[in-house]
């Protein structure tokens, strides 16, 4: 046999989603228009669904395809079936407001959205599998394209028009900046293959400064995916122009996946240049999880709130990161594990809310007395929030206790007590949004939108949120540590 | 000889830049521009890189720079007024470029060429009997087949992306059946009557 065919199968769930993007396009194209929408996201689940139990069956241990641009372990495995959930979800959460909107009913429903959802869980499959720089440029590439073109979605609508061309154009000028840290990379270390430029600089004695400027391009252009400070200017403009449905899925999949490759980049410089990342990933993280708290103070708009709520969260997320130990790396899994249930459940209720003209709600005076006119919808919005802050009992809690402690073992003293401040800061908005939803009077009737199967998905994440939870907490531990363990190899 | 075109395209390559932005008409500056990406695939001739001076030329020069003439002579830009305030800035802009000039040349003087550089041998060339740009594909289609055909999707990704943003479906207008067309039957379509003396034909 070929050896391609070997590494065709290594990279199953890749190839999965190529041939299913693919099939999905010509579905959508030969299906009668009014019904093209449901079959095509349909599809698209089923696709999801199938790449992931193609995951679940892989071969144990590390595998290496197409001559070391690609690997699949452990770690790849976890994120890759975290990313193809929170993908399928967006696929499914969208569709009631993709067949609502649009003025004849099917304008704005096309099929095309599931299909760039598809090519772009492809593309953050691809980025956490990236073993080679060319991979992770390809793999982030194709996240980003069709992620500029769902910013855009509804285009009849100006502030969507405008978050798709900001991100667009602040995207392109942040994957410019990896690319040059890449070929800086490659001028110095002479490969741009992850392993081996691992293997050159933990025997190198003296410190390489074009290997150091190199690094610190290629987190400017990941912090930016991440919407870490000081990068991060993109994200509320973004989430607050795009489509809701759309601002759910940038919250969720697109940041597991930057993480994690964020992760395996920076620990393929072990030894004398961790020392150097891992200042920067410091300062990103504090910036990140102070700005993200007090700029929220201030904020109105629900969507801008839950914005600079992901990025107060990834900050937290990357105190996992800054260790650099694999007790760090499965706190940062962890992390990320509750965070997407947590974003993403708050960002369906957003969306199962409507106000009395059929808009969807956004300013967060409208949520005014919710407990009173949709309690239940209002009691998983509490429990989303108060999981948010990380309030004890709820799951919310245990991630941040995780990453705090990996940070301590590891001499971070300071770190873990601004991030403690930071968490309190952060506590006071999203406790305001629940006295704005318990004690306020009623200002407008909202309605629910009342799609089942939003319904359903709200529930299911209320349910991991909340204490009940903790159940799953044992097997998330197993998960996650052996996911980071395969990042270190013996 | 070779160093003779080296400052000939070299040469050519920075004038016809500075004309770029400085030739008041913006054809002659996108004309300037193609003298310059040619100047550019010349250098990359001396360097032994034919197939990416052929890319130039075919890429820029073929498609982006033609593209720059339509543009630039379908729109109706005045571009007098884009340039009007520009001499008001330029202390400023003279300023901040000054600084950066002066910051470069003093990395630059205290810089040693090769330092830090982790893996000095240069990448193995092409074997012998085979041309650069057969290497290239050589490579391209075995060991980068993976990125090489992702790349593929990014640009189906970018292709469904623009048909979404800027297709609609318009009403009211006249399209070609096929089917129907083929459908016809003489007749469905075809009559023969009498034209009388003095009369019309009724139809």
């Amino acid at each position: 046999m070929h050896p391609i065919f070997a590494s065709i199968a290594i990279a199953g769930p890749e190839t999965i989603l190529t041939l299913g993007s693919l099939a999905a396009l010509m579905l959508g194209s030969f299906t009668p228009r009014h019904r093209a929408l449901a079959v095509t996201s349909l599809f698209a689940v089923a696709i999801m669904a199938v790449a992931g139990f193609s995951l679940l069956d892989a071969p144990a241990g590390r595998s290496i395809a197409f001559d070391g641009l690609y690997v699949a372990d452990d770690f790849s495995a976890f994120l890759k079936l975290l990313i193809l959930a929170a993908a399928a979800a967006s696929v499914l959460l969208a569709l009631p407001w993709l067949q609502e909107s649009g003025p004849d009913g099917v304008a704005a429903g096309r099929f095309e959205y599931p299909v760039l959802l598809l090519l772009a869980a492809l593309g953050m499959a691809m980025m956490v599998s990236a073993n080679d720089l060319l991979t992770l440029y390809v793999g982030l590439e194709l996240a980003a394209l069709p992620s500029y073109v769902l910013a855009a979605f509804s285009r009849r609508d100006d502030r969507s028009a405008e978050a798709g061309l900001k991100y667009f154009v602040l995207g392109a000028l942040a994957s410019g900046i990896l690319l040059y840290g890449v070929t800086l990379i490659y001028g110095f270390a002479g490969s741009t293959q992850l392993d081996v430029i691992a293997g050159l600089v933990s025997v190198q004695s003296e410190r390489s400064l074009g290997l150091l400027f190199g690094i610190v391009f290629i987190l400017a252009g990941l912090a930016f995916k991440v919407s870490a400070v000081p990068f991060h200017m993109w994200t509320p403009d973004v989430y607050e122009g795009a489509p809701t449905p759309v601002a759910a899925f940038f919250s969720a999949a697109p940041k597991a996946a930057a993480l994690g490759l964020m992760a395996r980049v920076l620990l393929a410089f072990p030894g004398a240049v961790a020392a150097d990342w891992q200042q920067i990933i410091l300062f990103i993280a504090i910036a990140s999880m102070v700005l993200g708290a007090v700029a929220a103070v201030a904020q109105s708009n629900l969507k801008r709130l839950l914005a600079y709520s992901s990025i107060a969260n990834i900050g937290f997320a990357l105190v996992g990161l800054a260790p650099g130990t694999a007790a760090g790396i499965s706190a940062l899994l962890f992390y990320i594990t509750v965070y997407v249930a947590m974003t993403l459940g708050s960002f369906l209720v957003v969306l199962q809310l409507r106000r009395p003209d059929g808009a969807t709600v956004e300013a967060m005076a409208d949520l005014a007395g919710l407990s009173k006119t949709q309690p239940r919808l209002a009691a998983a919005l509490a429990i989303f929030m108060f999981s948010l802050a990380g309030i004890p009992p709820l799951l919310g809690f245990w991630p941040k206790f995780a990453v705090f402690q990996a940070a301590i073992a590891s001499g971070l003293i300071g770190l873990a007590i601004i991030g403690f401040i930071a968490s309190v800061v952060a506590a006071f908005y999203y406790l305001r949004l629940i006295k704005i939803m318990y004690f306020d009077e009623p200002a407008v009737p909202l309605a629910s939108e009342g799609s089942p199967v939003n319904g359903a998905m709200i529930a299911a994440c209320a349910l991991f949120c909340s204490p009940i939870g903790m159940l799953a907490l044992s097997p998330l531990a197993v998960a996650t540590a052996k996911a980071a363990a395969s990042l270190f190899p013996a | 000889m070779a160093a003779f075109a080296f400052y000939l395209f070299a040469g050519l390559l920075l004038t016809s830049g500075l004309m770029v932005i400085t030739a008041k008409n913006p054809v002659h500056s996108v004309l300037w521009l193609i003298l310059a990406f040619f100047n550019a695939a010349g250098l990359f001739i001396l360097l032994g890189a034919e197939f990416l001076a052929m890319l130039l030329v075919i890429v820029y020069v073929g498609a982006v720079a033609v593209l720059f003439l339509f543009v630039v002579m379908m729109l109706d830009i005045d571009f007098r007024a884009l340039q009007r305030g520009a001499l008001q800035n330029l202390p400023l802009g003279l300023a901040v470029s000054g600084v950066i000039l002066a910051e470069v040349l003093l990395v630059a003087s205290g810089w040693t060429a090769g330092q830090g550089v982790i893996v000095h041998e240069a990448l193995a060339g092409p074997p012998p009997g085979m041309s650069n740009t057969q290497w290239i594909g050589s490579q391209l289609y075995t060991r980068y087949f993976f990125v090489f055909s992702m790349s593929g999707l990014i640009l189906l990704a970018a292709m469904v992306g623009a048909i979404v943003l800027t297709h609609r479906r318009r009403v009211g207008i006249k399209k070609q059946s096929i089917a129907a067309q083929n459908a016809r039957t003489p007749a469905a379509t075809l009559g023969v009557g009498k034209a009388g003396l003095g009369q019309g034909v009724e139809l």
